[in-house]
């Protein structure tokens, strides 16, 4: 079930766009619903006081006291948000595909769900799946990378044991899928 | 004629105003001549301060010796959204000092955005003997010690209200200070505590309170403990849930089910923190009851929000959050004919997803404008609206008095013709004659003002943000809008020329408010030195104003009148300019 994928040095070769060394957040050319905004007075340095609490996400700029909600009702939100998990982000490659996507586990419900996100993402077919024999009739094959490092196929294990493992994905090409089966 | 107002002996005339209840009504009365003032002046019962600054408490003391129940309010509007820095003010103490002396009689303190410490809640639960009504809405600087001082004093105590305080919690225990004698309760808000009370003292407390009609419990209490509760206050007519969710074994349920049912006065619901939408038809008994219903805590979806509220036929007033969706309201605008008043608040304030969480748009707001005849008062965030859409909404509801629209993102324009919504809001006020309270948004210019300026003749109380491009926007609301009371402004090209050319129409309202404007600090000394009955507070945390450049815009400015003069409880980061401020000299 193993491949030596570590010996493979995957880092190295992957393709991606943008600069080498940054990460690519979010697929290309989407332009993002709210620019950053200033407080509109030049001579007003900095109005944030520190007594002053906002509990912005940090990709947002800082506009204190908007949108005009009272600081209970975030409070709720805040608690609500921390209990439910968190959004669980992970790279999906696809050999050849010049670019990485990423995509929240979370939203899923199962695998059929996933495999055809990362069917319409990456305009391909996945094939059949079976537990014998794998995926059967695709040029790729969906695989992850576990916590132990290792690469699984994906849909062999229960989906809540494989979102808690699962690091990345790759949509492996076929040919070099032949070493993962199905069957530990 | 002055012997007419002489026929009447002081105890009529006392007993004729004692019908007449409303403020206004009352200072007239006070104006038609000397005899009459002096008579009402003793038989007033009732004070509403609007601005606790606006008058020391001697002076109240002094003109209405009888007084039994008194209404402060303190901070501005914006401290509710972090806009005014701690400390600024509002302190109630100097009040119940003052008033625990002159007014042992004192049945009933209602204060809003104040501040009020343990020592004070313990000095009115020793100084006033009858007293009844405890009000402490969006107020802070106490703790639970304070409230132990209220429970175990307090004998004729009939409502404890602390909505959306901030309290220091430091335990539940203050609610078994209440002695086993203590049976007056009517009402009981306590929906703003963090932890438990316990939970047997409030069983026992409300089974041997007959008159109990409110109960607002906190998040703390668990939904399998309501219906034990409940089915010792069978006569409720308001109740705050706790957290909304359980695991519903099924007694639970029959059992929480049945004692809502068994409370046939039950017409207000609130509460419903994390909700469990498997536990709802619990209330689903109610719903045709309910003319009140506040689900802005509850985080399901619009399907179950739908079945629950479409329920309610008779209802009045809805708070909820966004996941109502537009098909949601398409429902609310089918089955809640009476609905008066609407609020749709966010779920995802700060847009953390790229698109919108739900879908709720303008169109949501212009299907219950079109079935709910009655509904006058509305708050309504969402993200995107069109000049159409609020031209529709202003021409379906002529009789809508509070309209406060949000969209989210600032300086959004028509999501259709990408225009500023000048005309949207300008249908508003000139179809709704009766609009008394108006919150704009959205991309707006001079124009929307000129607007409001011309046809907004009862407005009240306005909030702009992120508006308009120059002084001529704020000159048309000062000098229009007669019956402006309150105007606050943030994140707008406002400056000195529509400010001082309006002076006067400042003291015709209770305050002003300005923040990240562009208003100068010589302008706001100009505007201390020539207004004596206006307090002129610059508010700046960046140090002196001195120390800057005249010209260099103030961060906020609290502009209020007052017959109390500068207050002096003011910390290091506000200045009052008075009469010796004079321009030039630093």
């Amino acid at each position: 079930m193993m491949m030596l994928e570590k010996d493979l040095n995957l880092d190295a070769t992957e393709l991606r766009l943008g600069l080498p060394g940054t990460q690519d957040e979010d697929q290309p050319a989407v332009t993002k619903k709210r620019p950053l905004l200033h407080t509109n007075q030049t001579s007003n340095a900095n109005n944030i006081s520190s007594h002053q609490e906002e509990i912005d996400p940090p990709s947002k700029a800082q506009l204190v006291g908007w949108p005009p909600i009272r600081s209970y009702r975030k409070n709720s939100f805040q608690t609500k948000k921390s209990e439910a998990e968190a959004a669980l982000y992970v790279k999906v490659s696809m050999d050849g595909a010049p670019y990485l996507r990423k995509i929240d586990l979370k939203v899923y419900k199962g695998y059929p769900e996933l495999l055809k996100a990362m069917e319409e993402m990456f305009k391909f077919k996945v094939g059949e799946y079976c537990e014998r024999e794998g995926y059967n009739g695709s040029d790729y094959v969906p695989t992850y990378e576990d916590k132990d490092g290792d690469w699984m196929l994906v849909g062999d294990v229960p989906w809540d044991m494989f979102t808690t493992s699962c690091k990345r994905l790759r949509l492996m090409k076929g040919s070099e899928a032949k070493g993962l089966g199905c069957g530990m | 004629m002055r012997r007419m107002a002489y026929s009447f002996p002081e105890e009529v005339l006392e007993h004729v105003f004692s019908f007449i209840q409303s403020d206004n009504d009352r200072n007239s009365i006070s104006l038609v001549c000397k005899s009459w003032y002096e008579v009402e002046r003793w038989c007033r019962r009732k004070i509403f301060v609007g601005n606790c600054y606006s008058v020391c408490p001697s002076m109240v003391i002094k003109r209405f010796p009888e007084v039994r129940s008194i209404e402060l309010k303190g901070k501005p509007h914006f401290a509710d959204f972090n806009l005014v820095p701690e400390g600024w003010g509002g302190y109630v103490y100097p009040w119940i000092t003052a008033m625990a002396s002159s007014y042992p009689w004192l049945q009933e303190i209602r204060l809003k955005r104040m501040v009020i410490t343990d020592d004070c809640l313990e000095l009115i639960a020793k100084s006033f003997k009858n007293f009844n009504v405890l009000v402490l809405s969006s107020c802070e600087g106490f703790s639970t010690d304070g409230l132990v001082a209220i429970a175990a004093n307090c004998r004729n105590l009939r409502e404890l209200d602390l909505r959306e305080s901030e309290v220091e919690d430091f335990n539940g225990h203050w609610l078994s200070h209440f002695p086993d004698t203590y049976t007056s309760l009517v009402s009981l808000n306590i929906s703003c505590l963090g932890s438990e009370v316990s939970f047997s003292a409030l069983e026992r407390l409300v089974g041997r309170c007959p008159n109990l009609r409110t109960l607002r419990l906190n998040r703390a209490v668990p939904l399998d403990r309501i219906a034990n509760l409940l089915s010792r206050v069978p006569q409720l007519v308001e109740l705050g849930t706790g957290a909304y969710s359980s695991e519903m074994r099924p007694e639970v349920f029959s059992n929480l089910a049945g004692a809502v049912t068994h409370c046939k006065q039950l017409s207000s619901l609130s509460g419903f923190w994390d909700v469990n939408p498997a536990c709802l038809p619990a209330v689903y008994p109610t719903c045709t009851r309910l003319t009140s219903l506040n689900l802005s805590y509850a985080t399901i979806q619009s399907p179950e929000l739908t079945k629950l509220v479409s329920q309610c036929h008779n209802l009045q007033c809805l708070w909820v959050l966004d996941y109502i969706e537009d098909s949601g309201l398409e429902a609310i605008a089918a089955s809640c004919k009476d609905l008066r008043e609407l609020r749709v608040f966010p779920s995802d304030p700060f847009g953390v997803e790229v698109e919108p969480n739900v879908s709720l748009t303008e169109q949501g707001l212009v299907s219950v404008s079109e079935g709910c005849s009655k509904l006058q008062s509305v708050l309504y965030f969402c993200r995107q609206m069109s000049n159409a859409a609020l031209i529709t909404i202003a021409r379906n509801r002529p009789n809508m008095t509070r309209f406060r629209l949000c969209i989210i993102e600032p300086r959004t324009p028509d999501y259709l013709t990408l225009q500023p919504l000048d005309m949207g809001f300008g249908a508003i006020v000139e179809h709704c004659k009766d609009l008394q309270r108006l919150s704009l948004s959205g991309l707006l210019t001079d124009r929307v003002f000129e607007y409001i300026g011309t046809y907004a003749n009862k407005l009240e109380m306005l909030s702009v943000a992120f508006a308009g491009d120059s002084d001529l926007g704020l000159h048309h609301i000062l000098s229009g809008c007669e019956n402006l009371r309150k105007l606050e402004i943030r994140d707008c090209p406002f400056g000195d020329k529509a400010l001082l050319a309006n002076a006067a129409k400042l003291e015709t309202m209770r305050s002003l408010w300005m923040s990240s404007c562009s208003v100068s600090y010589g302008a706001c000394k100009l505007l201390g030195q020539k207004m004596p009955r206006l307090n002129v507070e610059v508010i700046d945390e960046r140090g002196p104003p001195d120390s800057r450049p005249e010209s260099c815009h103030v961060e906020k400015l609290y502009i209020y009148r007052t017959v109390a003069g500068a207050r002096l409880d003011m910390p290091d980061f506000v200045w009052t300019m008075d009469e010796d401020s004079a321009v030039g000299l630093s």
